[in-house]
């Protein structure tokens, strides 16, 4: 009888179910997307029932799809969408309230006020995450500020807290009825609640978030999830849960210290493995858990960049210079450099390594020769400097430089980009054939636990190359075309500046 | 001989009623100007958006002639398009295969490779998007030239130029292969281009059948061929059904 690994991928937008063989090669996909509640300006919310009702749906597709049973499948693991998160009621396991999704900026206020309150260093020392709003704790504190009788409620121990790791695990091993209610450490390391050091839930950040820990699930490694299904297909053992990012971290195997990968979608999101050595960024750099394998963890610096595909989206739908996202491409080869134009994305301020939450973007260096295909070249590139930026932060926060950078992402169709982002960072980018590396390394880690495969290196062999950029770029040039970047970020700073505040 | 077909007749009607005055209408004008059903011209103009000769205003619903009249004869689709929509599929052919895979278009009297997937064992291979390859001489050329008339006359004038002792250099033997190859629904070359290698190739294709481009397979000659020399029938349905999926994905997304 052929076996296979199940993955479950609660994303953003939705939610997909793929089977794998050994080989890593996927057998079957379903999938189904969720609606998004926009109920005031800055609110991004979503229905758990919903998400969970699709996975209702996807588990018996996928197994039809790929025309095995839920005997065939040793084990299912699960990633998701990070930070988003539920509260629901123990006793009927109806959910408080809609889920807050990472977008959400309800908080600015309530974030800007704990920002002044005494604690904060420690705060940022202890789950190495600045104060934002996309990190649970401060919707939490939200949701307990504001639903009433919800803390007291909370208090007695009536409600359940958890990402979307812990609303499915808790309803697919029973629900009311035993349920597991637990997370993974790379969850829990978004949340900021965490001490990254003990990577147990941190009675100061308890503290000082105002959240009662009785809400809290327990946290396990990556691959100690232990569960087993009794809803939706009964019988089906879930071994592993990691947060996206982690996941395609994993699924990309990078397991070595140093190696990173760089997923490009409407953002990019890179992680460097930096092993057993918890790093403080001091680069502007997040520090969170890569996964945990057993006992030690490996340790991660993060660095995302917030507008990347959506700079093409937005040169597309807003400017109307192209008819679909890949064309930038045949129209930045139009021409055969930038032509002293830079377009720097900081729509809503800049991520990493800057976190300037008031800067806002501008298109620098124009003079009349300037045509769209210019711009088309500048939109890309503005991809690559923003790498160039948080690999430089990552190589100096741990002291070597990557030897190569692994991508994957829609974005990694973009021959030209691809080619771009080896020359800014004088390194080799590897595609591989998987592309699905986000529920790749779900299924990794739920092999892994069950045993289906046997150690890092037999992953490690299923990793094939499918395409490798190589630098070719003039030294020189390069150095000259960073400094310019340089320049162009430094003035959404002083715009930033100029601008009344709000 | 049939006689004419009524609905292309209708659809010309449509598009000449576009092309002239104001040409925005609604869809109800369509229909009480050209004497049809609603539902018949809401059908007709359905069709017409799909292949993007008309195009509806997404704030009031009315149509329009769409750009891709304009540039009719130029392009049919993008390259990066292609090489976007493509990926999935072609990474795919490369795993089952065990082969490197090439998505080739046509430009400038050659195979423009516009994807390139490396053979997944690990050694050291260089990406070869953006290289040009001989039509005659490859089996993504012979997909394209097999499909292409105006590409078929125009290599039957020039000389083909010999690249190994089995490259097809005579015209009345292109010829007849071409017809295989449309008999068939795939090309395949052994050491025609590279003495010890072989490469087997499939047509993609628009809504309406139009070849807008190839994909295709190459290695060792001994591992795509049988002991006869013919490409082995498990890879040759490997390319084939990449070659549809390709295919499937750009009536999906249109």
């Amino acid at each position: 009888m052929q076996r296979f690994v199940m993955a479950i991928d609660q994303g953003t937008t939705s939610t997909r179910c793929i089977v794998f063989d050994q080989n890593a090669r996927l057998v079957a996909v379903a999938q189904r997307e969720h609606r998004q509640y926009h109920p005031r300006p800055g609110w991004v919310e979503q229905d758990a029932v919903e998400i969970w009702r699709n996975v209702d749906r996807i588990v018996p597709q996928a197994l039809r799809q790929a025309g095995i049973s839920a005997e065939q499948v040793v084990a299912m693991g699960i990633t998701n969408q990070r930070e988003t998160f539920v509260l629901w009621d123990r006793h009927t396991g109806v959910p408080i309230g809609r889920a807050i999704v990472w977008e959400d900026i309800r908080t600015e206020d309530l974030v800007a006020e704990l920002g002044r309150k005494p604690g904060i260093e420690e705060v940022r020392d202890r789950c190495g995450l600045p104060l934002a709003t996309y990190f649970s704790a401060p919707s939490l504190r939200w949701m307990l500020d504001n639903v009433a009788g919800l803390r007291a409620k909370a208090e007695r121990g009536d409600v359940l807290f958890g990402t979307m790791d812990t609303w499915l695990i808790w309803n697919l091993t029973g629900g009311v009825n035993g349920g597991l209610h637990v997370t993974d450490v790379t969850n829990a390391s978004r949340t900021m609640l965490m001490n990254l050091s003990t990577r147990q839930w941190d009675p100061m950040l308890l503290e000082f978030f105002g959240v009662p820990a009785v809400v809290l699930p327990e946290i396990r490694p990556s691959t100690e999830i232990s569960g087993v299904t009794t809803r939706v297909v009964p019988g089906i053992s879930i071994t592993a849960a990691l947060g996206d990012q982690h996941a395609a971290l994993f699924g990309q195997t990078c397991f070595e210290k140093g190696s990173i990968k760089g997923t490009y979608g409407t953002g990019g999101f890179l992680l460097m493995n930096t092993g057993d050595e918890l790093v403080r960024s001091k680069h502007g750099l997040l520090t969170t858990i890569g996964y945990q394998i057993g006992g030690e963890p490996a340790y991660a610096l993060e660095g995302s960049i917030a507008v990347a595909g959506s700079l093409v989206q937005w040169f597309r739908d807003n400017l109307g210079l192209i008819h679909s996202a890949p064309e930038i491409e045949t129209l930045a080869r139009t021409v055969k450099d930038n032509g002293g134009c830079y377009i720097v994305p900081a729509f809503s301020g800049l991520f990493a390594p800057h976190w300037l939450a008031q800067a806002r973007g501008l298109v620098v260096g124009l003079t009349s020769y300037i045509n769209k295909g210019h711009l088309a070249r500048a939109v890309l590139e503005a991809t690559g400097w923003q790498t160039r930026e948080v690999v430089d932060a990552m190589n100096a926060d741990l002291g070597a430089p990557t030897p190569v950078l692994k991508v994957d992402g829609g974005m990694t169709a973009d021959h030209l980009l691809m080619q771009f982002i080896s020359d800014v960072l004088d390194i080799p980018v590897q595609r591989p054939l998987v592309a699905e590396t986000v529920s790749l390394g779900a299924a990794y880690a739920a092999g892994l636990a069950a045993g289906y495969w046997p150690d890092l290196e037999g992953l490690r062999r299923n990793w094939h190359l499918a395409a490798r950029w190589n630098p070719v770029m003039d030294a020189k040039y390069r150095e000259n075309e960073y400094a310019n970047w340089k320049r162009a970020v430094e003035l959404t700073f002083a715009w930033a500046r100029s601008s009344p505040s709000t | 001989m049939p006689g004419p077909i009524q609905s292309i007749e209708r659809a010309a009607a449509v598009l000449r009623l576009l092309a002239r005055g104001s040409g925005h209408h609604g869809l109800t004008e369509i229909a009480d100007s050209l004497g049809l059903a609603r539902g018949t011209a809401h059908g007709i103009l359905r069709t017409l958006q799909r292949v993007e000769f008309v195009e509806q205003d997404p704030a009031t619903g009315r149509y329009r002639l769409g750009a891709a009249l304009l540039h009719l004869g130029t392009s049919y689709l993008d390259a990066n398009e292609l090489r976007s929509r493509s990926i999935n599929w072609a990474d795919t052919l490369a795993a089952r295969s065990g082969q490197e895979v090439r998505i080739g278009m046509h430009h400038d009297g050659a195979v423009l490779v516009v994807h390139h997937v490396f053979r997944p064992d690990d050694s050291v291979q260089t990406l070869g998007i953006g290289a040009m390859l001989p039509l005659h001489a490859t089996a993504l050329g012979k997909v394209l030239l097999a499909y292409d008339p105006d590409l078929s006359a125009a290599a039957r004038r020039r000389e083909l130029t010999s690249l190994t002792r089995r490259t097809i250099t005579r015209t009345q033997m292109l010829e007849r292969v071409l017809t295989e190859v449309r008999g068939q629904g795939w090309a395949g070359e052994a050491e025609e281009y590279m003495p010890g290698e072989a490469s087997i190739a499939a047509p993609i294709r628009i809504p309406g059948g139009l070849v807008v481009g190839a994909i295709g397979i190459s290695g060792a000659a001994d591992r795509l061929c049988d002991s006869a020399g013919r490409p082995r029938a498990t890879l040759v349905r490997q390319v084939v059904q990449a070659a549809e999926a390709v295919t499937t994905s750009l009536v999906d997304e249109n």
